[in-house]
């Protein structure tokens, strides 16, 4: 009983400002989540940003390097403003990013979900299928699935998607094979719980973990995947700018104008850490189970 | 809820009656019979233990009741709550009846809590579902059960996670969260099993206080007939999936027939008898439970029993009257007495 009243006096503390408390006390994720938030940021407010038109050229400005008056980034080789082409890339990047990974989790979280919990006929049709998908190499799928759908943001996001639900569904489902396991799980099926609620209510919740890991490694590889599809002239079109299609035009120029294929780069490799570190943090502080 | 608490008392239907219960598994080496059968009949505010080794078919007998046996098991036999037969319902009928009517308390409280969701958040959810309370009613609620179930300042513990719980306050929040709806009958797989042994004493305490204060009828399912003893009225016990001997505990425990039952209780070890040098070492039945894959043509127990002989291997015997509300199957029925006068025969 000693136990019982020393941890009784603990007082409740509402959920929400102990969640920030306990994340502002990793300073990566802190910095992880400004990064995101910069992104976020920059992506919503592009064009206003940017100081002049993405696709504005200056025949007089051609290469310009770093720190031109006028030009912060310099300008590319038909003399358009690089700080603001990337500016508006950002909105691209992130689009393709967040809509495939968006996409990906809601039709594999159910699926995983639903083929652990009832097993039966539908489990092996999943997981074969998954195991089929997951065969191919990440990029050489999306790459494929762009080309069939044909060039566009949207395509490329679903291409993205498609490679991308293959692990949401073997992480939802292994852990949902756990769970179902679980005393906890088979007391709300005696509490006369429907399935509905148990998967959805009781063990996703339980699965977010593991979901939020793979997504912070899914945005940003979905992010580089839009950067090669644009570069291999697969997402988004010219002239609207993205980051891969600016690496792609800055390749023959790298010798010259080595600032023009740095700026891009740079770009997708910070936004990729940011969504890293953030997603870290957000792992440690939503464990309930992990208390200092 | 007063009306809940003090249902109107129907003296003639049974609470749960059980009646020649069958569960068979079909698997790939052949089909398995784990229940055979089982019949038994629980009153309004009656404790019924069912006892018996691991394998014995227990637990599954519970899980017929509320019809959560594994896709693999095929039950017959009749189950009636209050009278209305409730084998035959579908998943939907049975949630309904789940959690309010009939609910369950099993024997690992450290996993039987959602880790993510509050203590309280648990509880709510059940009269949320069943006795659509709101919000705010739900918590109330909630921690007048803490209360009941004797959780120490319930009004800051409804907010705890189950890690900050120990194992016995979290098989008191089972117990909570299990008799929320008033239930007619609650089923309990081993809940004292993981618990150390004061634990238990307060487990036991409680449900002895529930079933006075709220009229709940409990089934207790365990191995360990010191909890049989201290809470039981009437006592079923199981050997490999049939009953081998039923009767109230004090007869059972005062006179026991089956020699089964005579080997479970001299498996107990007695401070008394071995102070008075009469154990010295504790009995044990020889062999385990045996998995029976066909309907049995002898008594199930002669492998194993004392007294077996060739009249034992004809059919297996039925449960038949060996005294006013006690019943043994067994052939050669009797106290350990006639057993000893054997051995010093032989």
């Amino acid at each position: 009983m000693t136990s019982i009243s020393a941890t009784a006096t603990v007082a409740p503390v509402r959920r929400g400002s102990r969640l920030r408390r306990r994340f502002a006390r990793r300073p990566t994720a802190v910095i992880g989540l400004f990064g995101v938030c910069v992104v976020v940021v920059v992506a919503l407010l592009a064009p206003g940003l940017a100081p002049y038109a993405p696709d504005a050229s200056d025949y007089n400005a051609i290469l310009q390097p770093p720190g031109t008056p006028g030009h912060l980034l310099g300008t590319d080789d038909i003399g358009r403003d690089l700080l603001s082409r990337l500016v508006v890339g950002t909105r691209a990047s992130l689009t393709a990013g967040v809509l495939a990974t968006l996409l990906a989790v809601v039709v594999a979280v159910p699926l995983g979900m639903i083929a652990g919990y009832y097993r039966g006929w539908i489990d092996p049709i999943v997981s074969r299928v998954t195991d089929v998908v997951l065969s191919f190499p990440f990029l050489i799928l999306a790459v494929g699935l762009a080309a069939i759908l044909g060039p566009s943001l949207i395509n490329a996001a679903i291409a993205l998607a498609v490679s991308q639900v293959p692990m949401f569904v073997r992480i939802a489902r292994g852990e949902v094979l756990s769970l179902r396991e679980t005393e906890y799980v088979q007391a709300s099926v005696v509490n006369g719980a429907p399935t509905r609620v148990i998967l959805f209510r009781h063990m996703l919740p339980n699965i977010l973990n593991p979901l939020i890991v793979q997504a912070t490694v899914a945005i940003p590889a979905a992010i580089i995947g839009a950067a090669v599809l644009s570069f291999l002239g697969l997402g988004v079109q010219p002239p609207t700018p993205a980051w891969g299609t600016m690496l792609s035009d800055a390749q023959q120029y790298v010798s010259q104008a080595p600032w023009f294929a740095t700026f891009p780069g740079l770009a997708i490799a910070l936004t990729t850490l940011s969504f890293n570190l953030f997603g870290d943090g957000l792992r440690d502080v939503l464990d309930v189970r992990m208390r200092s | 809820m007063n009306n809940a608490l003090h249902p109107p008392a129907r003296p003639q239907v049974a609470r749960l009656e059980v009646e020649d219960l069958h569960v068979r598994f079909d698997t790939d080496e052949g089909s398995v019979l784990a229940v055979n059968g089982v019949s038994f009949a629980l009153q309004a505010g009656e404790v019924l233990a069912l006892v018996g080794e691991s394998g014995c078919g227990k637990s599954m007998t519970a899980m017929a009741v509320l019809g959560l046996l594994p896709p693999t098991a095929t039950p017959s036999g009749s189950i009636r709550l209050e009278g209305r037969d409730i084998s035959g319902l579908s998943q939907r009928e049975l949630r309904a009846i789940r959690g309010r009517d009939i609910s369950m308390i099993f024997q690992e409280p450290m996993t039987s809590l959602n880790p993510v969701f509050t203590v309280g958040h648990q509880i709510g959810e059940v009269l949320r579902r069943h006795e659509g309370l709101g919000r705010k009613e739900a918590r109330a609620r909630s921690i007048e059960l803490l209360d009941l179930v004797r959780i120490p300042s319930a009004r800051t513990r409804v907010d705890e996670y189950p890690h900050q719980m120990s194992g016995g306050m979290r098989q008191r929040v089972m117990i909570a969260m299990a008799v929320a709806c008033n239930p007619k009958v609650l089923l309990a797989d081993e809940p004292t099993t993981a618990l150390d042994v004061t634990i238990q004493a307060q487990i036991l305490d409680i449900m002895r206080d529930l079933r006075q204060e709220l009229g709940t009828s409990i089934v207790m399912i365990t191995h360990d007939l010191g909890v049989v003893a201290d809470i039981a009225d009437r006592v079923v016990v199981m050997y490999a999936g049939h009953v081998a001997e039923t009767g109230t505990v004090d007869a059972v425990f005062a006179n026991p027939q089956h020699p089964y039952t005579l080997g479970l209780l001299g498996s107990v070890p007695r401070p008394d008898l071995v102070l008075a040098d009469v154990q010295d070492r504790l009995a044990e039945i020889p062999g385990v439970v045996p998995t029976l894959r066909q309907p049995a043509t002898e008594c199930v127990f002669a492998p194993r029993c004392p007294r077996a002989d060739k009249t034992c291997l004809v059919r297996m015997p039925e449960l038949t009257e060996t005294a006013p509300g006690q019943r043994a199957a067994c052939v050669h029925p009797g106290p350990a007495e006639a057993e000893q006068r054997e051995a010093v025969r032989v």
